[in-house]
């Protein structure tokens, strides 16, 4: 298999077994992820929804969601499409993803697409750039 | 319509005023129809002369556009013809905005300026000889700008902004607005439940260290640091307000000590995120200005925005964020306020639980029929400022202000 797809398999995978700490492993040290909305990327608008512009941020803000924030309890479901090579050690590809409440109400949470940056076998850059930008109810677990 | 408030003083609310049809109906027209001042957008997202942007007034919706000479006008977004919306896009620029049904134009000041085949076609059909554009052109909003905030109102009987705003609102909209702002773009958020929940959420400076454990076990605000809140004379708009490192570790610690919160335990790798620059001549790091019905000015540490409260039915509404920096902000500064931005809106460290937590009030009182809410905190009777923020005693205040427009004023209600 392609190492890219299997990095994005776990990607979603882990996310969605709420493995956060694991998902976190997937980036190199000084990388960066940042979630923004096609509303803004359109009108040249710098705004984010989530900017860790290194591994700590990320690390860290995991951690607050393990000790301190409380959000909607829930199960993500991410459906990744096939990646598309924009270059030597970039992707994109598109994503769904869909949560799920504790009865087991499943709703779609945002549709958008990647654009990954790789260095070996670990994530560099992270752009989420989400078309769903309405956001239900509050964004906490990463996309 | 009535209300059985129990209380003179609104510390008891009734949970069906979140849930009925008939009320949310009354309220577009008696509180965003009627007289009140509503933020509509700043005049930074129409610089130029043919701008337009739209917005919503309660669950109107609006155009906002600057004429040739300069001039901005408000008017309902909705053609005069057959009701189809005038503009679709978010914003743009055009001298003649044109609805896709039948063609009718109208000018940047919301005037029906003209219709395809008005005269008819070789004689036949056509609009009357008579027919009136003026009269029937879009209803239009009176529109004011403080610093470059653009506020606007449907009535004729709504009090001057700066009146209407009060010492404390007018001078909050000039401290965050001082200087010239560029916009850094926009979140939006869609809360499952009535707007009013959320109107509460702002007045409840109780909550924000308990349901934010991210405040205080990261130091950015504790309910032990210096700050309070603050009210107009009507006690319809509010704010809460804290200075920075304003209280000793040993009074948080014995504060919380019967809380969940963990004051000591954690450290962020990276504190960046946290980093305050001082801006402001009054020290304050956090300032949350709120005005009646659907706005308030947001400063966290040096994230600094507006917020609209967008209702779309009784049991949903949208919270529109507008993040802002100043012209004059060299590169760093930019980049410093989008990495505290994680701190606010839909996935901010201290806002994402609001929506959370209006949701679940919003599952849980469905049932509720004409039981209340108890609004005690801070004490009963007659509402006033504070210089410590253990109260929720703006929400009576709102409240209060709330059943005066809405005609339903609690027997010898406080005010």
């Amino acid at each position: 298999m392609n190492p890219w797809y299997d990095l994005m398999a776990e990607y979603g995978t882990a996310l969605d077994e709420d493995r956060l700490e694991d998902w976190v492993e997937l980036f190199v040290e000084d990388c960066d992820y940042r979630v923004v909305t096609r509303e803004n990327v359109q009108q040249n608008l710098p705004n984010v929804l989530m900017w860790c512009d290194n591994k700590n941020m990320l690390r860290d803000r995991v951690e607050s969601y393990r000790q301190v924030n409380l959000y909607n309890p829930h199960y993500d479901r991410h459906v990744i499409g096939p990646l598309r090579k924009l270059g030597e050690s970039a992707f994109e590809a598109s994503y769904s993803l869909f949560q799920t409440d504790l009865e087991g109400t499943s709703r779609l949470f945002s549709v958008g697409r990647y654009r990954v940056e790789v260095a070996g076998k670990q994530i560099k850059t992270m752009l989420v750039i989400a078309d769903t930008g309405t956001i239900p109810s509050l964004l906490a677990t990463p996309i | 319509m009535k209300v059985d408030w129990r209380r003179n003083d609104y510390s008891r609310v009734p949970f069906r005023l979140h849930h009925d049809p008939e009320v949310y109906e009354l309220e577009m027209e008696r509180i965003f129809r009627g007289p009140t001042w509503n933020y509509l957008c700043l005049e930074a997202e129409l610089p130029k002369p043919h701008d337009f942007r739209t917005t919503w007034v309660g669950d109107t919706p609006v155009i906002v556009s600057r004429d040739a000479d300069g001039k901005v006008h408000a008017f309902v977004n909705r053609c005069s013809h057959r009701g189809a919306l005038i503009v679709r896009e978010l914003r743009g620029n055009a001298e003649r905005l044109v609805c896709l049904y039948h063609r009718w134009c109208y000018s940047n000041a919301g005037e029906l300026t003209g219709l395809p085949f008005r005269k008819g076609l070789k004689g036949e059909g056509g609009m009357p000889e008579d027919f009136d554009m003026r009269a029937v052109s879009p209803t239009r909003l009176r529109v004011q700008s403080m610093n470059g905030v653009l506020f606007g109102t449907f009535s004729d009987r709504t009090e001057p902004l700066e009146r209407y705003l009060g010492e404390f609102g007018t001078g909050m909209v000039k401290r965050f607005f001082h200087k010239p702002v560029k916009v850094l773009g926009y979140s939006r958020q869609r809360i499952a439940g009535n707007w009013k929940l959320y109107a509460e959420n702002l007045r409840d400076t109780y909550h924000a260290s308990l349901l934010h454990e991210f405040f205080v076990t990261y130091g950015v605000d504790r309910a032990t640091q210096k700050g309070g809140v603050k009210m107009d004379e009507r006690h319809r708009h509010n704010m809460n307000h804290a200075y920075a490192a304003s209280d000793s570790q040993e009074d948080a610690l014995k504060a919380y000590a019967d809380t969940a919160a963990r004051l000591d335990r954690m450290r962020l790798r990276d504190t960046k995120l946290l980093e305050y620059k001082h801006e402001f001549a009054d020290g304050m790091n956090l300032a949350a200005p709120v005005f009646f019905p659907n706005a308030l000015l947001i400063q966290i540490n040096n994230t600094i925005g507006t917020r609209q409260i967008r209702p779309k039915s009784v049991d949903e509404h949208e919270v529109f964020q507008t993040l802002f920096c100043y012209e004059d902000d060299d590169e760093a500064m930019v980049r410093h306020r989008l990495i505290s931005a994680n701190l606010v809106g839909p996935a901010g460290f201290v806002s994402m639980e609001d929506g959370e937590a209006i949701e679940v009030v919003q599952k849980a009182t469905r049932s509720a029929g004409e039981a209340c809410a108890v609004i005690e905190m801070g004490g009963r009777g007659p509402v006033k400022d504070e210089t410590h923020r253990v109260t929720e005693s703006p929400i009576r205040g709102f409240w209060s202000y709330w059943a005066e427009l809405m005609g339903v004023e609690a027997p010898g209600g406080i005010r």
